[in-house]
């Protein structure tokens, strides 16, 4: 029987409700942030229109009818449709797929490397500590999309390579982040206790130090999720990420730049998608931020 | 028990313990009392393996103390903080706390001889799953001092148990550390500046400045203001001055 008192306890009688209640407060705090909301609104809308996509879609996302090409928006195409034909709308339901697929998996990606190489480089100091920031400042020297782009110039371009090449671009924030934490408490009592009961380091790590630098990676992951659309978006307008027919929306207003003076929809609306849907991810990060930040959390 | 000779510890180009020499016996309680920066944290960071430029002997349970440390070794000599706000990982609960070390040693019963030792250290059961922030200085230390016998360790360090706490929690922590001693024939190793919690809970000590040992008193010798060393004698007049 899951009740709010049962929630609020201070005194919890199992593990599991001590889980349950600590989630239930993070929850609670979270829905009284109202942009946050919106951001979650936004983003379980994304999830929702992916996971549909064939059954939300109108149209077929990549066949078209050339006698129908780039029609302005109307009731049949509430988006308008495209150079061959093909109703924006649909692509733009689909493009959500893509979008989402390669976000989660940078982030599936990113996150946990930067996670490690940051409280290990952290944890251990020294020669440890130099040799892998060294690393990181070389990868976080270089301009991301530019970073990106030789990449998939290496690799030969498709989703894919894309994803690999933003990933390599975006883990050495969260290993500064990371580091950064972990310098501020790897002295600590607590650490040295564990480490006096005869814990090994690997041990340290993944259950004391890594615990404690998850939150503020959660949150830059979060924020961040708008900038890997973006450059997703960019490597795709320049050719380099989703081929052809693939309804990526940044190769969608890369084609549609050709008329973007004539027909503005072609290009503007998958434009819309992004703005939106990055913004979405933006004001989630924001109110995670101010929940997970245990400066805040303790004040309470 | 506890045999300390010649001990030298160097921070980088300064040295902050010259040549200290002490031996604790089984079942004793001893103190090492000066004012900040005479060293005798570091003493505590030196038995506990956290300090790595030294040199000299050191052996507890005789066993030397060396750079790493066996499970078994860890086993035998346990630590109080001084802050118990920061001592208790700000993530995990009461419960996680004194589960983790029977999880690094593999002890079996983890329900059973967590519950045992919340009682033993005076802790309502109601309080298991909470988070450290949901607990008062006093209560916090409780949890320090079960986390450290968690593994029944022979030697317990204290670095300053008491001197973050209110007056009335420091009377009811040192009396529970009293009687745990009782009980479980623990030896400690009070680092403290404190001469009345001396007086009351070990029986000889040792007065440290600058880095040394200027001189190793009975507690009686405490209690009757006898100290023979002309600095024991300021810190007794001073620690009156201040009662």
């Amino acid at each position: 029987m899951i009740s709010r008192a049962w929630l609020m306890d201070e005194d919890p009688a199992t593990r599991a409700q001590a889980r349950a209640g600590q989630a239930w407060r993070l929850a609670r705090d979270l829905s009284r942030n109202p942009l946050a909301m919106v951001g979650l609104a936004i983003i379980v809308a994304l999830l929702v229109v992916a996971a549909f996509a064939p059954w939300l879609a109108p149209y077929s996302p990549v066949e078209g009818m050339l006698t129908n090409r780039l029609q302005p928006p109307s009731a049949a195409h509430w988006m308008g449709t495209d150079e061959l034909g093909r109703d924006i709308l649909s692509r733009v339901i689909h493009g959500a797929r893509i979008t989402l697929y390669i976000v989660m998996l940078v982030a599936v990606i990113s996150a946990p490397l930067g996670l490690v190489i940051g409280a290990v480089s952290g944890y251990f100091g020294g020669w440890v500590d130099r040799v892998m920031m060294g690393l990181t400042d070389i990868f976080l020297s270089m301009p991301r999309l530019i970073l990106a782009l030789a990449f998939v110039a290496a690799l030969g371009p498709g989703i894919e390579n894309a994803v690999i090449a933003i990933a390599i671009t975006a883990w050495p924030v969260y290993a500064r982040i990371a580091r950064a934490e972990t310098l501020t408490f790897r002295r600590s009592d607590f650490i040295v206790a564990v480490q006096m009961q005869g814990a090994s380091h690997a041990r340290v790590i993944a259950l004391h130090v890594l615990p404690l630098c998850m939150s503020s990676t959660i949150v830059r992951v979060t924020l961040d999720m708008a900038g890997i659309i973006l450059t997703a978006a960019g490597l795709g307008f320049l050719g380099l990420g989703a081929q052809p027919p693939l309804p990526e929306w940044g190769a969608m207003i890369s084609k549609g730049r050709a008329f973007i003076l004539d027909q503005w929809w072609v290009a503007t609306m998958p434009g819309f998608a992004i703005v939106i849907v990055s913004l979405g991810f933006c004001l989630f990060g924001d109110g995670l931020r101010d929940v997970l930040d245990p400066r805040q959390r303790s004040k309470s | 028990m506890i045999r300390v000779d010649d001990l030298t510890v160097r921070y980088g180009p300064s040295t902050v313990l010259h040549n200290v020499g002490f031996a604790v016996a089984q079942g004793e309680s001893f103190a090492l009392v000066g004012e900040s920066g005479s060293g005798k944290s570091t003493i505590l960071k030196a038995l506990s393996g956290q300090v790595d430029d030294w040199s000299g002997q050191m052996t507890v349970g005789g066993q030397p103390v060396t750079r790493s440390r066996s499970r078994a070794q860890a086993a035998q000599v346990q630590m109080v903080f001084q802050d118990p706000y920061g001592s208790l990982h700000p993530r995990r609960t009461v419960d996680d706390a004194l589960s983790e070390p029977l999880a690094i040693h593999g002890l079996p019963d983890r329900d059973a001889r967590v519950l045992a030792m919340l009682d033993a250290v005076g802790l309502a059961r109601r309080f298991r799953f909470r988070l450290p922030h949901q607990l008062s200085g006093g209560q916090r230390q409780r949890v320090a001092i079960a986390r450290a016998l968690m593994l029944s360790p022979k030697v317990l360090l204290l670095d300053e148990p008491t001197s973050a706490l209110d007056v009335s929690v420091q009377a009811e922590i040192l009396n529970l550390l009293k009687r745990l001693r009782a009980e479980q024939g623990l030896t400690f190793l009070l680092v403290t500046h404190d001469l009345p919690v001396v007086s009351f809970l070990c029986d000889r000590l040792a007065v440290l400045r600058a880095g040394r040992v200027v001189e190793t008193a009975d507690v009686a010798a405490l209690r009757g203001r006898a100290l023979t060393s002309d600095y024991g004698r300021e810190l007794l007049a001073r620690s009156e001055g201040m009662a």
